[in-house]
């Protein structure tokens, strides 16, 4: 018990430590262009990368990774909120993988 | 006297307005995170891990990837450098981000300010705050984190009690909301903006090229997103040195 309290504990501060430095560490603006395009590309780099590939070993099969993929791409390309899509995507994912378990 | 009444009374209206708008903006993270940390409750508890120990790491942590890889690791017995390493590599994608943040922040916000703050950064919340068209105040960025992180500790709880409960395709099922989620951050703004698309492409593709080819196998999942991560965002700046993503 106490060794899993440790583990979380150090989990937790190595988590803490790159939020907090940088923001206590930079406080003006960065004047050079190229960094502030670099920064400012950040979410849409991180976001991608964590999708892909990963998305496709996610669930129980890869097809039913791929259909959950497939849904959450066309709900999300006509902006519905977060949720509906997140929704979407676990019950094309769970009908899928019941699809799978009869064939 | 009256007029410096007026001022704080003007700031403090402020304040709550940002406030107030960032939690309306963060209420569809907080539902998103309700089934993504429902899944981490569930597989936490049925990994042998005590309730209330499963909702302390979500409560501490408030991480998708690193605490599903921390909590993984120590379900496995894994020792506590191999833990601790781990969970900082995947975590070390929020140093871009806070340094990324801390760009678009108003100036003058206190170091105590910016520790609360920082606590809250997350993937979403941090895409959020970073598509904004105007600065971010310690009101706003407070005001988005707060929804997001009880839902993520509410879900944690509810999946953690609910465990055995539920169908086990039904809880493979639900790994995908997480991605669902990143998804539908990043094609609305992809949609909108040549560099975003341009950006979120490259790095797809690199971290597809790190994960598959074999010559880069030892690289890590944490490892992988950074490196996407810097690569395509230089190609970005060097390409698209205007950011068309928060001016247009």
């Amino acid at each position: 018990m106490n060794k899993i309290l440790i583990a979380v504990f150090l989990m937790a501060i190595v988590t803490y430590i790159p939020r907090v430095a940088p923001l206590a560490i930079f406080k003006n603006k960065i004047q050079s262009r190229f960094l502030t395009a670099f920064l400012g590309y950040v979410p849409f780099a991180v976001l991608g990368a964590m999708i892909f590939p990963d998305i496709l070993s996610s669930t129980g099969h890869q097809t039913s990774a791929i259909v959950g993929l497939v849904i959450a791409v066309i709900l999300s390309y006509f902006e519905r909120s977060l949720l509906l899509v997140a929704v979407c995507a676990i019950i094309a994912v769970y009908v899928c993988e019941l699809i799978l378990a009869m064939l | 006297m009256k007029i410096d009444q007026k001022k704080v009374i003007g700031a403090k209206n402020k304040n709550l307005h940002d406030f107030i708008d960032g939690t309306k903006q963060s209420i569809p993270i907080a539902l998103g995170y309700f089934p993504v940390s429902f899944t981490f409750g569930l597989m936490a508890v049925k990994g042998g891990i005590p309730v209330w120990i499963v909702i302390l790491i979500s409560m501490t942590n408030l991480t998708s990837a690193g605490q599903f890889a921390g909590t993984n690791l120590i379900i496995a017995g894994a020792g506590y450098i191999e833990i601790t390493v781990t969970t900082f590599i995947i975590n070390i994608r929020y140093m871009l981000m806070s340094l990324s943040l801390s760009q678009k922040l108003t100036q003058g916000i206190s170091n105590i300010k910016r520790g609360i703050m920082a606590f809250g950064v997350t993937d979403e919340t941090f895409t959020v705050a970073a598509m904004q068209k105007k600065d971010i105040t310690f009101a706003f960025m407070t005001g988005l984190e707060v929804l997001p992180y009880i839902g993520w500790a509410v879900g944690t709880s509810a999946g953690a009690i609910v465990c055995n409960l539920l169908p086990e395709t039904l809880q493979n099922s639900m790994s995908i909301a997480l991605y669902a989620m990143f998804i539908a951050l990043v094609i609305p703004a992809a949609k909108k903006s040549k560099a975003a698309l341009s950006v979120a492409a490259c790095a797809i593709f690199l971290s597809s090229i790190l994960r598959w080819i074999p010559l880069f196998s030892a690289i890590s999942g944490g490892w992988r997103i950074i490196i996407a991560t810097v690569i395509a965002c230089t190609v970005g700046a060097k390409f698209f040195p205007m950011q068309d993503v928060q001016n247009e």
